[in-house]
């Protein structure tokens, strides 16, 4: 016959505790559930920017640098960056669609959550910084591959990560305010990837600088988080010229586009799990 | 007199024009084990979602451990344990994980959850599914491990909607063992059922739900006293003929209901009562007597059965 269960008295919750350190219990259950997946984060993680980096440095950079390079600096070094913060901008748009609709619907995470002294508000954050277990190890990889192919300056490689990290919180928030609000899976979660992330990689002066577009699509560059980030890791990397004004501009977008969002995540993950 | 551990007034819920809830009145004494007995859509499970504060009420007060359920949810939740109807557990992950992962929800320590994990798992009776994914455990596991999930707080009070719905009697029977043993050791058990056995093994005291409202109050005991008789005869004469019988058995028992498959008799003495109805010339093509049931309350409060 199994043991019965033993009561301790002595070991209760701490309520100012959970208030204070709850939504790292998120962080900690996410991270088990990747354990699963850690051959193919690694694999991808490794293999894409060395293949991304080597295609476009052989292939278009070769094109581009028969000319001068672009901004002054090899075109391989004018795109690592803006390369670098795409796949941030990828993988936590991907995350926050599957991942928060499926806490709702499929996995029952936060479902479950719900039965515990957590608030909505501490789910949406947790679920926020999970993300970045996803988005700073492809981060990393790519800084690898930056200094395996020596470009840019070896300690300014270090700045992207705080810049990913700023990007993957405002395009995760973004995503996460609109996908909680779905009910259904009609198909439409694909439309982030698809209509929203592979426009915004296109049209926010990845590839090229974005004065290069046509004067009416660059404002999609002025609201696309993806452009700020860009920007900022251009000078990060190479000393990209940049005015003190146009980086606070930058670093205010994203930050105030982070906590906007966010605000309205939470606002929706209450209504959700209220019921 | 101590302060109930749970308690309502005028408690309602509405969703729209449906009214989930109905203005109930209850209180729920600490150590005691209380039901919420009705058919589905009762109103059962809104109230246990207002109780677990992941509800918000309409109208009316309702306090759980003297905090205001529309002010205090994370502080009542802190101390309860919750096995929703669903079971909600991360399918993905193994059976230890998950109760890990939960209690780390509370912020209770890594090395303390971890202990009680373990305990747990021989609590569940499922130390040998210890590292298996969630999604291959048959029901009655998944439910044994919801219950352990439920309990890695040291929960004063456990809620536990429809415990046993969608369970075949064997692991019935061991969820149920595994109930008493909690409430021997002084937790409030606080249950919705639509089944009269789960009720009657379980419950010191329920209240019969139907249609968002209370229609009755008591234990099992005192309920089966109060509406109904000792013993119950079921008849039966046949397909269609059961209502057609039913007129002239009346006075047979003192109270009669005509179901379309059978006619139940009501009376102190079943076997007399089948007696007098073999002595009017009246053939059934099968009996039984029984002792009256939550089953048998419900019918004549609510005039229908509780499996619908």
């Amino acid at each position: 016959m199994s043991a019965d269960i033993r009561f301790d008295t002595s070991t209760h919750t701490d309520i100012g505790k959970v208030r204070r350190w709850g939504w790292w219990g998120v962080v900690e259950h996410r991270a088990l559930l990747l354990r699963s997946y850690w051959t193919t984060m690694l694999l991808t993680g490794i293999g894409s920017p060395f293949i991304y980096l080597l295609g476009m440095g052989v292939g278009l950079g070769v094109l581009v640098d028969g000319g001068q390079g672009i901004e002054g600096v090899p075109y391989l070094t004018f795109l690592a960056p803006a390369l670098v913060m795409a796949t941030a901008m990828q993988v936590a748009a991907q995350e926050n669609t599957y991942g928060v609709f499926g806490g709702f619907k499929w996995a029952n995470t936060f479902t479950a959550m719900r039965l515990t002294p957590m608030s909505p508000a501490q789910m949406a954050v947790g679920f926020q910084v999970s993300v970045l277990l996803r988005v700073l190890p492809m981060v990393f990889f790519y800084m690898a591959a930056l200094w395996t192919f020596r470009i840019g300056e070896p300690l300014r490689v270090l700045l992207l990560l705080p810049l990913g990290t700023l990007l993957s919180l405002a395009v995760g928030f973004a995503v996460m305010a609109w996908v909680a609000t779905q009910r259904d899976e009609r198909g439409q979660l694909s439309f982030v990837e698809r209509f929203v992330i592979v426009p915004l990689t296109l049209f926010s002066g990845t590839y090229f600088p974005l004065d290069t577009l046509p004067g009416y699509l660059q404002p999609i560059g002025w609201f696309s988080p993806l452009w700020h980030a860009a920007e900022l890791g251009r000078t990060a990397l190479y000393g990209a010229p940049m005015g003190a004004w146009e980086g606070v501009l930058h670093i205010g977008f994203l930050s105030v586009l982070a906590l906007a969002t966010a605000m309205l995540s939470m606002r929706t993950f209450r209504a959700r799990l209220d019921d | 007199m101590v302060a109930p551990v749970i308690s309502a007034r005028s408690l309602t819920k509405r969703y729209g024009d449906l009214v989930a809830v109905d203005g109930i009145d209850f209180d729920i004494e600490a150590g005691e084990s209380f039901g919420f007995l009705g058919p589905n859509g009762a109103g059962k499970s809104t109230t246990m979602r207002m109780i677990a504060a992941t509800s918000t009420r309409t109208s009316g007060t309702l306090t759980v451990l003297g905090m205001d359920t529309n002010s205090h949810g994370p502080e009542i939740r802190a101390q309860l344990g919750i096995v929703p109807q669903g079971d909600l557990l991360d399918e993905e992950l193994r059976v230890i994980d998950n109760l890990v992962v939960y209690g780390r929800y509370f912020a209770l320590p890594r090395a303390y959850v971890k202990e009680r994990a373990e305990q747990l798992l021989d609590f569940a009776q499922l130390r040998e599914k210890r590292t298996a994914r969630v999604d291959g455990l048959s029901g009655g596991m998944k439910r044994r491990l919801t219950i352990a999930r439920g309990l890695i707080n040291n929960p004063k009070v456990m809620l536990l909607d429809e415990p046993t719905t969608g369970l075949d009697p064997q692991a019935r029977h061991i969820l149920w063992d595994r109930l008493f043993r909690l409430k021997e050791q002084g937790t409030t058990l606080v249950v919705t059922t639509h089944f009269m056995d789960e009720a009657e093994q379980l419950c010191d005291r329920l209240v019969v739900v139907d249609n968002g409202r209370i229609v009755a109050e008591g234990s099992p005991s005192s309920l089966i006293r109060a509406y109904s008789t000792r013993e119950v005869l079921e008849v039966r004469f046949g397909a269609g003929r059961n209502e057609a019988v039913a007129s002239s058995l009346q006075g047979v028992g003192e109270r009669l209901e005509a179901l379309a498959d059978r006619v139940l008799i009501y009376a102190a003495d079943g076997e007399q009562a089948l007696q007098r109805v073999l002595d009017l010339g009246l053939d059934p093509v099968a009996s039984l007597v029984r002792r009256s049931s939550l089953e048998d309350v419900f019918l004549r409060l609510t005039g229908r059965s509780l499996i619908e």
